[in-house]
């Protein structure tokens, strides 16, 4: 009896039953109001032509489960394609930072070199620019470039965040520098050092930035809708809000176009949160 | 120091290009795609540049246009409606949920994955969910009319006003997850020991939770205040989505970066003023800014 009423204090650190209870139905409610949505859309892209979305009391689930919607979306615009092309630019966006921040930050961090300091400062700098200040400027840059309608002008701008430099800086100070002396002593160059030393210390970093920039390649929608304009070759989110013009009296559509963004990233985030929310503790997000 | 330097003539730490290479690409982004279109805004700014053809000087004619924009004027109304709204919810509601989340009990990973999956969501996603049940014939009209609150259905999508609030909640739910993050690595360093000595105390969780854990999280508050400050006024999508990219009713349910995107592309287009809007909304979020760096510099 004492051994389980210790069990239970270390467990709920001294909580009351009633406070686990309280807490719980707080849980409950807060679950209801952030994912019921979700949930309403999914039910709504699953129910038949036949079916009337339109009951006063919301039914959540559908009669006949149908997956026809679905079909019938893929059928009227190309929304396998569109989800390819966003796969490709969140992978080109996510393989970009890991190289370039990686590489930048370890030399930020540990290698002595003039200029550093000037780096350093312009990287700070363009912290205070909000993203869509320099919108205009950078679709001028980019058409300059030959790469509007291209998958590659939608990546290219974010393939190394600025932030991201500076997060990898910071996750590869934090490395005790004992490290790099030995490996110095034993000969290794800078990039064995930087591989074969100091990348395992800071894959916690890597796996936030990699997770950000998949999530924040895959959502952006601003700035491909001023790069793209082919209805042929557009981003899931830009092509989502084409779809939505061209069903507006089909809300089943909709929504079953809605989950085809939403359920992949949702994956995505759900299979690799252990490692988001390891780095957010071991303090990767700090504004 | 002077370790260090021994240290190096000891052993040859690095070719000296060799931080110039791993930094190459970086600095080479940040040239390309950061700096050079801050100094480009700033000098189209003053320049009549069209999507096809323009860009002669025109000194200060985008900013005098500025003036009589009515369309400015809603876009800039919206913002600080957006912050007066935002601004005291999200930086309350978000403690309150990491405050919850905080402490050990089975099955939080769980909660803490589902408060945060409106952040995962694509703004445009989590607009066109709302847009379906805000819809006329949508479930939340469903449910007023069945419960006998209102006669006619509440016109969420085509009131300018009501638009407007639908976009702000919308902002609202779909940021408690993000800031709820921020909050619950802020309070890691809230003493737990003096939660436990309040509680011998005899200090209830609404004393604790206003001595204890707001003072211990002002800092972070405090950013996060100015963190929703500064994206109230760089809204896009949700307006954008919920308004069917025409900015609602009379063009009024816009925000200063749908004007931006507006000015950007088409026959409307007129990037000289995008860029005059681009130098305004930068300077719009640097006050904020300025303030939160000389409020921290007071805290020492």
């Amino acid at each position: 009896m004492a051994r389980k009423e210790k069990q239970r204090a270390y467990a709920f650190h001294r909580m009351s039953a009633g406070e686990v209870v309280v807490r719980y139905l707080l849980l409950a409610v807060v679950l209801v109001i952030t994912v019921l949505p979700f949930v309403w859309q999914l039910s709504t892209s699953l129910k038949g032509i036949d079916e009337n979305i339109y009951t006063a009391t919301p039914r959540f689930i559908p009669e006949h489960p149908t997956f026809a919607n679905y079909t019938k979306v893929a059928e009227a615009v190309p929304v396998v394609d569109y989800a390819m092309n966003s796969i490709i630019v969140a992978i080109l966006v996510v393989g970009g930072n890991i190289v370039g921040a990686t590489m930048a930050g370890y030399a930020l961090a540990k290698l002595r070199f003039r200029g550093s300091r000037l780096v350093m400062g312009a990287l700070l700098a363009t912290l205070i620019l909000p993203g869509e200040a320099t919108i205009i400027a950078q679709y001028v840059t980019v058409r300059s470039l030959g790469l509007t309608d291209t998958l590659l002008g939608v990546a290219l701008p974010g393939m190394i965040g600025m932030i991201n430099v500076l997060l990898m800086r910071a996750a590869f100070t934090a490395i005790p520098d004992e490290l790099e002396m030995a490996a110095k002593v034993d000969g290794a160059n800078a990039w064995q050092r930087l591989i074969h030393v100091n990348l395992p210390g800071v894959r916690g970093m890597l796996s936030v930035i990699s997770i950000f920039a998949f999530i924040g390649a895959w959502d952006d929608f601003l700035w491909p809708l001023i790069v793209l304009t082919d209805p042929e070759n557009l981003t899931l989110t830009v092509g989502l809000q084409y779809l939505s013009g061209t069903f507006t009296n089909n809300p089943r559509l909709i929504a079953a176009g809605t989950m085809i963004s939403f359920v992949p990233i949702v994956i995505v985030f759900a299979v690799l949160q252990r490692y988001f929310f390891r780095g957010v503790e071991e303090g990767a997000i700090k504004g | 120091m002077t370790d260090t330097v021994k240290m190096s003539s000891r052993v040859r730490e690095h070719k000296w290009f060799t931080p110039w290479l791993l930094v190459a690409p970086a600095t080479l982004w940040l040239c390309v795609f950061n700096l050079y279109p801050a100094l480009n805004t700033v000098y189209m700014a003053f320049t009549n540049k069209k999507p096809l053809g323009g860009g002669e000087f025109v000194g200060l004619a985008n900013f005098a246009r500025m003036l009589d924009d009515d369309q400015l004027l809603y876009a800039l109304t919206n913002s600080v409606l957006y912050m007066l709204v935002c601004v005291p919810l999200l930086t309350m509601l978000p403690l309150l949920l990491a405050v919850l989340v905080e402490k050990k009990l089975p099955g939080l990973t769980f909660f803490r994955v589902a408060f945060y999956t409106p952040v995962v969501a694509s703004a445009v996603v989590v607009a066109l969910i709302w847009n379906w049940m805000l819809d006329d014939r949508g479930a939340i009209n469903a449910i007023l009319q069945a419960l006998k609150v209102v006669q006619e259905p509440l016109p969420f999508l085509t009131d300018r006003w009501l638009l407007l609030f639908s976009a702000i909640s919308l902002t609202v739910w779909k940021g408690l997850g993000y800031y709820m993050i921020i909050y619950l690595s802020a309070l890691g360093n809230v003493g737990r020991e003096l939660h436990e000595a309040a509680a011998v105390d005899g200090a209830g969780p609404v004393r604790r939770f206003w001595s204890i854990t707001v003072p211990g999280v002002r800092g972070t508050m405090l950013l996060i205040t100015i963190l929703i400050t500064v994206s109230s006024l760089r809204v896009f999508s949700e307006l954008y989505v919920m308004t069917g990219g025409t900015g609602g009713p009379g063009g009024r349910v816009s925000s200063v970066v749908m004007l931006i995107q507006m000015y950007s592309t088409g026959f409307t287009g007129h990037l000289g003023y995008a860029s005059a809007l681009s130098l305004l909304l930068f300077v719009l979020t640097l006050v904020p800014m300025v303030l939160l760096a000389r409020l921290n510099r007071k805290d020492g």
